[in-house]
């Protein structure tokens, strides 16, 4: 079931081994590496839940993976760990090559939910993500009006969050992260507050922008449909409790892509289906086990 | 309803309260007007003896003391609420330890310091400073250990990713997601600042707009109460205006309940 990576539709190879699911070199390739993590919480009244075990996945650098799992499944988890946000029990996470403790300093994270300071306008938003690397002031303006300009909101630099939309929202956040250049990109369910239009323009420009400038991605979502049109590979995990890796994709569609356009390639279908079939098992078992 | 009409209504309220006063205390409905009037003057009366004060500079210094008391206690109050509120809300273990005796304060009737406060300060304006500072300190320190410990965790999370250090997110997130809260608490603040003020020239001063009315009340010269109230509230207007302008514009970043920019 498990599919073997694939390097089609990518310019170029690239230095470094390829490794498939977990077995780790002396010096590993890949950009963020999560090995035999496993994820446990506990709740009220002292039960202990175990949201995810022994997940070994390794994303190389300008490697898009994509994350689709049933509710539940504990997608974000392992998103937390890989930023050092969520501390694993067990399985360690290794950023190119070395441990990580801490937070993740070289990755970038794009939140589900609003994560923007409201208090801030966009153009303070986008130039504060700077400040950190003692980039002085009037450089991060300059810059940040730059970014805000590639994300094509030129025209609202000045606007608080309040008084941009959903999408303008999540174009000032994609800016915020990618400003600083990070060498892997974290990505929780980001469009998934958004209109059905709007996921798919953001995908567009998510695509355009990393296809200028390739980082690791690993992008959790619970849309099939998104993670083949984004994605090089796509993960499958199962429902949880203790939610694994039970499938993993390689998707050979050709660079670039559009989103809305590649939907209706037949090859899109096929692998439409093939993954479908692993993740509809865990779907319906989410439904039937779980307080979902 | 359009600004003009809604004023005109406003207006009219007023209008209908003073014209209901003047019935009641100029004709004989309720008694003999002589003795109504003296427990409830009269508008016409509270409005000259208001006309006459203003006009004499004196008044202007009192309104001068009771505008000083006022500004100290909320500046002391505030910079005391914020230091202790940032200070408990990042440190667990200071609040929960400092927890009951917090409580115990709060909850102890603030006029009842008064005459302590008078014994320690004097009768000029810090004894005046000192109770409108226990007013504030409470509420901007509640209102900011709050604004502290709410911060979404979300935005912190993100502020984090963004490599942060500490003094950074104090900067960039816990402060102004404390001032949020502490100027939700402004006017109210503000107000108490104003309670103190005016309360503890009541219990004991020479000068102020407390000491004003308590003067005409021991001379049982009604009038004179009604007119200091009717200053008092005329500069508690003026001051809950600047209040809000200074808010307005600190606090543009907030989303209007009416509509969005």
């Amino acid at each position: 079931m498990v599919g073997q990576r694939a390097a089609e539709g990518r310019k170029g190879g690239r230095a470094g081994m390829r490794v498939v699911g977990g077995t780790a070199l002396a010096h590993d390739a890949a950009a963020v590496r999560l090995q035999g993590i496993g994820i446990a919480f506990t709740l009220k009244g002292g039960k202990r839940y175990v949201a995810v075990e022994g997940i070994d996945l390794g994303v190389m650098p300008g490697e898009f993976v994509a994350v689709v799992g049933p509710t539940g499944s504990g997608k974000s988890t392992l998103l937390n760990a890989a930023a050092g946000l969520l501390k694993p029990v067990s399985g360690s996470v290794t950023v190119f090559s070395s441990a990580l403790s801490g937070l993740n300093a070289r990755a970038g994270y794009l939140f589900q939910a609003d994560a923007l300071m409201p208090w801030k306008t966009a153009l303070d938003n986008v130039a504060v993500a700077l400040e950190p690397q003692g980039v002085p002031r009037s450089e991060a303006l300059a810059r940040a009006r730059d970014w805000l300009g590639r994300v094509g909101l030129s025209a609202f630099v000045e606007r608080y969050p309040h008084m941009l939309s959903g999408g303008q929202r999540k174009r000032v956040a994609l800016a915020q992260m990618l400003i600083r250049d990070p060498e892997i990109l974290l990505m929780d369910e980001p469009f998934g507050p958004l209109d059905a239009q709007t996921r798919q323009i953001m995908g567009n420009l998510l695509l355009e922008l990393w296809a200028a400038n390739r980082k690791a991605v690993m992008f959790v979502t619970h849309d099939l449909e998104e993670a083949i049109a984004l994605a090089d590979r796509v993960v499958v995990l199962s429902a949880g409790p203790a939610a694994r890796i039970v499938g993993d994709f390689p998707v050979p569609l050709a660079r670039p892509r559009d989103i809305s356009e590649i939907r209706l390639e037949p090859q899109f279908h096929a692998l439409y289906k093939e993954i479908w079939s692993c993740l509809r098992v865990e779907v319906s078992r989410a439904y039937a086990g779980g307080p979902a | 309803m359009n600004r003009l009409g809604l004023l005109a209504l406003q207006i009219l309220v007023g209008l209908a309260g003073f014209a209901i006063w003047h019935v009641l205390t100029v004709y004989p409905v309720l008694g003999a007007p002589k003795q109504i009037q003296f427990f409830f003057s009269t508008p016409v009366e509270v409005l000259k003896r208001t006309w006459a004060e203003m006009a004499n500079p004196e008044i202007w210094g009192h309104l001068w003391i009771t505008l000083q008391e006022t500004v100290l206690a909320f500046v002391f109050g505030a910079a005391g609420g914020i230091a202790f509120g940032f200070l408990f809300a990042r440190n667990a273990l200071l609040a929960a330890v400092f927890d009951p005796y917090i409580k115990a304060a709060n909850a102890l009737p603030r006029v009842v310091l008064a005459p302590i406060f008078a014994l320690w300060f004097g009768l000029g304006i810090w004894s005046k400073v000192a109770l409108g500072f226990t007013l504030v300190f409470f509420i901007v320190f509640f209102n900011v250990y709050q604004g502290v410990r709410e911060v979404s965790p979300v935005v912190l999370n993100n502020a984090r990713m963004l490599g942060m250090s500490e003094r950074g997110l104090l900067r960039h997130v816990y402060w102004p997601s404390a001032l949020t809260w502490m100027f939700s608490s402004l006017h109210t603040a503000v107000g108490f600042a104003l309670v103190g003020a005016v309360v503890g020239e009541y219990l004991g001063s020479s000068a102020g707009l407390g000491y004003k009315i308590h003067e005409a009340e021991s001379v049982f010269d009604v009038t004179g109460v009604f007119a200091g109230m009717l200053i008092l509230t005329v500069f508690v207007i003026v001051i809950d205006t600047v209040v809000t302008l200074i808010e307005n514009r600190l606090l543009v970043w907030r989303p209007q309940a009416g509509g969005q920019g």
